[in-house]
């Protein structure tokens, strides 16, 4: 082999070598990081582990929401209109936190069924609704007239 | 009618840019003079057309003409002029209007400004932008028109801006943004015609560094601005989510900085001509894919407005067609591609290879993280997100290699470099960054964290090899202003990134560690206690508003007991659309921001309140601004345009 076809090889294998590496990486990387979806629904139905980090989305219920008078403990449940399950989260919600709106939380279940969230998200747009629970609330069978014909527009 | 006349210029914009994709094309292929010679009055033209459209839109909104589908969902006659003025790119239809606006925009620049290039190239370079230009006009015409009116009947009151958008922030982010975007098309162009002409040499790599330079120079501002928005006008202290729209932006970002890097080394040495060209494509095309993710509506994401999947599709044909053309084109042409010169293992061109090959990596990794729940989700393997310790995980280790590489990288010489040069060179810089980091870490916190210290290290590594760098030119010479005087504009617009790149990374790894942050219910008269500061809560007022009315805590701070001043955060409502709004206050320093926001009043006169301390945060933009400021003083280098003068005249001979 000439010095030159040497140094090539060097340098390929170091590119082979290094993208396995990050790709290996990557992929250990997402393994460790990802957040499933389940609606209120599959949460009713024990399909989602306990203690694990997972993702919920549903609409909030009206009259729902009780606030601690001492912290900034929040309850509120959440629901795909077929079941719904509640919610505690310790701290600011968004500004388009709202009864009736349709939010996503991060957060785990505990023991006692309740989710425990420690992440709450609403969307900037009111007219907007997360797909993860415009799908959950199709599945049910729940999803309000009016919001689908915002859907369509 | 004057909405009329801004969907009619609309229309003839797009005749005008079919005409540039395809006559000056034709002319180029077949070698006719005249055809190519309409290449710069039509992009002229198209530019011409695009500006009286969206000076139409923006006449629209000033008079608040709400029979206007667009005007009236995002403007009220409430809002302040310059307000209004930003709304044209504040929704989905009128910021693709400056989309197109400043394709165009770019078009004609590189029309003016390339007097020296042979007509051949120009034509092509410019015809390429008019097929893009194609592109956009008509998804702009078929999908997303800003000038439907609601007729007959139209409301009397406009629907309003999204307060959020209601910002300074706002009035330049996009168009920054959207410059560094749509300006990677210049890059684009430049790539497709050379493979065309077949001509890939040294003096297309000059040509088309210094658009790409300034493009990346704009997308750091944008990026750089968009952060700073988020931070205080999203009301909860963040800079940086790893969000989807975010990662958009940042993907062309990573690519264009390995291009630039590449770009530099096919000019000068005339190698890496096919990577560089391929880096060209990518950065282009994520762009696109940049512009796909965030108007589909395919993602959740805190940046998510309401949109619908006949757009997606549309752009994501327009992405097909792009990235499959143009990678077909490369597949056929760049195999003739011959380096001018060879290099060794250990030297300049290797360095940056490895600085090319980290950037594309952590590109390819932000890409995968982004479009991976997208994948899962198209196959039916339910819902998921990848979160933020994926990215932070994978991000922070190859960017702290490139801190790493690109101290050595400064330091090597072109074509060969020894081991025992680098050490005789780099044993200073590394000794001094590591007395440096630690002592710098000890001092500001009093104790020893590792990583941070390790972090600071590398940072003072990047300052010191390139001020070691600086110094060996200077030294050289018989006094400083000679040394000064014979460096050139883009060797200060290099150091000056750098530089931006390590104020950068301190105010990452300051603001991550040391960040402070409580949120509390407080009744008036409370006080809460962080750090050196007290924080006394003294209740919160109406106040009115030009279109809507708030709630305005006022909060006292308190510096070593001393009163130090006070802070006014604001919860404000926005009659029109109903939304409610956190103004966060910012009491804001070099070395640290005090934040506060309020969360919901708890009844008995109390707010929720969020409190942070966050240290160094400011240098996270001030490291942006460095690097804008590298590549706009680099791309203005006037060797530039003597060089292009030459190598015109050469292609000519």
């Amino acid at each position: 082999m000439n010095p030159k076809r040497k140094q090539r090889l060097i340098i390929v294998l170091f590119i082979v070598f290094g993208a396995a590496t990050a790709v290996g990486l990557s992929m250990y990387a997402l393994n460790q990081n990802i957040n499933l979806f389940y609606s209120p629904t599959d949460i009713v139905d024990n399909k989602a582990p306990e203690g694990t980090r997972i993702r919920a989305g549903g609409m909030v219920v009206e009259g729902s929401v009780i606030r601690d008078t001492q912290s900034l403990n929040v309850m509120f449940d959440m629901t795909d209109y077929a079941n719904s399950v509640t919610v505690s989260f310790t701290g600011i919600l968004p500004d388009l936190f709202r009864e009736g709106q349709g939010i996503v939380a991060q957060g785990a279940m505990n023991s006692d069924g309740v989710f425990e969230a420690v992440e709450v998200l609403a969307k900037h747009d009111e007219n907007y609704m997360p797909p993860e629970v415009a799908e959950a609330l199709e599945k049910a069978g729940k999803m309000p007239d009016q919001m689908r014909a915002k859907g369509a527009e | 009618m004057i909405p009329e006349l801004g969907q009619y210029a609309l229309i003839l914009s797009l005749c005008l840019s079919a005409l540039l994709a395809v006559v000056p094309m034709v002319g180029a292929t077949v070698g006719n003079t005249l055809m190519m010679n309409y290449a710069r009055p039509l992009a002229m033209g198209m530019f011409f057309f695009l500006v009286i459209s969206i000076l139409c839109l923006g006449y629209s909104f000033v008079v608040d003409d709400f029979s206007v589908v667009y005007v009236a969902t995002n403007s009220n006659t409430l809002l302040p002029w310059y307000f209004k003025i930003s709304a044209i790119w504040g929704g989905h239809e009128g910021s693709l209007l400056l989309w197109v606006v400043i394709l165009s925009g770019w078009t004609v620049a590189v029309a003016v400004k390339s007097k020296n290039l042979p007509l051949e190239i120009i034509s092509r370079v410019l015809g390429v932008m008019g097929i893009i230009g194609v592109g956009f006009i008509l998804f702009t015409l078929m999908t997303s028109s800003p000038f439907d009116r609601h007729l007959p009947q139209f409301p009397a009151e406009g629907g309003d801006l999204n307060p959020l958008l209601q910002d300074i922030g706002l009035i330049i982010h996009p168009p920054m943004l959207y410059m560094g975007y749509v300006g990677f098309s210049v890059a684009f162009a430049f790539a497709i015609a050379a493979l065309l002409t077949g001509r890939l040499d040294s003096a297309w790599a000059r040509w088309s560094r210094p658009w790409t330079t300034i493009a990346w120079a704009f997308l750091t501002l944008g990026i750089a601005l968009g952060s700073w928005w988020a931070y205080y006008e999203l009301g909860w202290g963040g800079w940086w989510f790893w969000d989807p729209v975010e990662n958009a932006s940042f993907m062309p970002w990573l690519i264009g900085t390995a291009l630039v890097h590449s770009l530099a080394v096919t000019e000068k040495r005339g190698v890496f001509k096919s990577w560089t060209v391929l880096l060209a494509i990518f950065a282009f095309s994520l762009s696109l894919l940049g512009t796909f993710l965030v108007r589909s509506g395919v993602l959740t994401s805190v940046h998510a407005f309401a949109s619908d999947p006949d757009r997606g599709y549309f752009i994501l044909a327009l992405l097909v067609i792009t990235i499959g053309g143009s990678l077909i084109l490369y597949a056929v042409k760049a195999g003739n591609v011959k380096s001018e010169s060879s290099f060794a293992l250990l030297s300049r061109e290797s360095l940056l290879l490895v600085n090319n090959i980290l950037m594309v990596v952590s590109a390819m990794m932000v890409l995968l993280g982004t479009i991976y729940p997208l994948i899962v989700d198209a196959l039916g393997w339910g819902k998921i997100s990848i979160g933020p310790p994926y990215f932070n995980s994978l991000f922070v280790p190859l960017m702290l290699l490139v801190a790493g590489f690109l101290g050595i990288g400064v330091a090597s010489r072109w074509r060969e470099t020894s081991v025992s040069f680098l050490l005789k060179q780099l044993w200073l810089p590394a000794v001094a960054s590591v007395i440096a980091g630690l002592l710098s870490q000890y001092l500001y916190a009093g104790e020893f964290t590792w990583v941070v210290a390790g972090v600071m290290t590398l940072v003072f590594w990047v300052v010191f090899c390139n001020a070691m760098d600086i110094w060996k030119k200077i030294s050289g010479r018989s006094s400083l202003k000679a040394g000064l005087a014979g460096m050139s504009r883009s060797y200060f617009g290099m150091i000056l990134a750098h530089a931006g790149f390590a104020v950068a990374v301190v105010g990452v790894v300051m603001v991550t560690t040391y960040n402070e942050e409580r949120d509390l219910r407080m009744a008036p008269g409370e006080v809460l206690s962080f750090n050196e500061y007290q924080f006394e809560f003294l209740g919160a007022k109406k106040v009115q508003g030009p279109n809507y009315s708030s709630d305005m805590g006022v909060i006292r701070v308190l510096y070593r007991g001393e009163i130090y001043g006070e802070l006014h955060p604001e919860k404000r409502f926005y009659p029109a659309r109903g939304n409610v709004m956190t103004e966060a206050d910012i009491d804001p320093g070099l070395f640290r921001d005090l934040y506060v926001a309020l969360g919901e009043p708890l009844g008995n006169g109390a707010w929720a309140v969020r409190v942070q301390h966050k240290p160094f945060v400011r240098w996270l933009w001030l490291g942006g601004l460095l690097m804008t400021a590298g590549g706009l003083l680099a791309a203005t280098d006037p060797r530039y345009r003597k060089q292009a003068r030459r190598d015109a005249a050469r292609a000519a001979a």
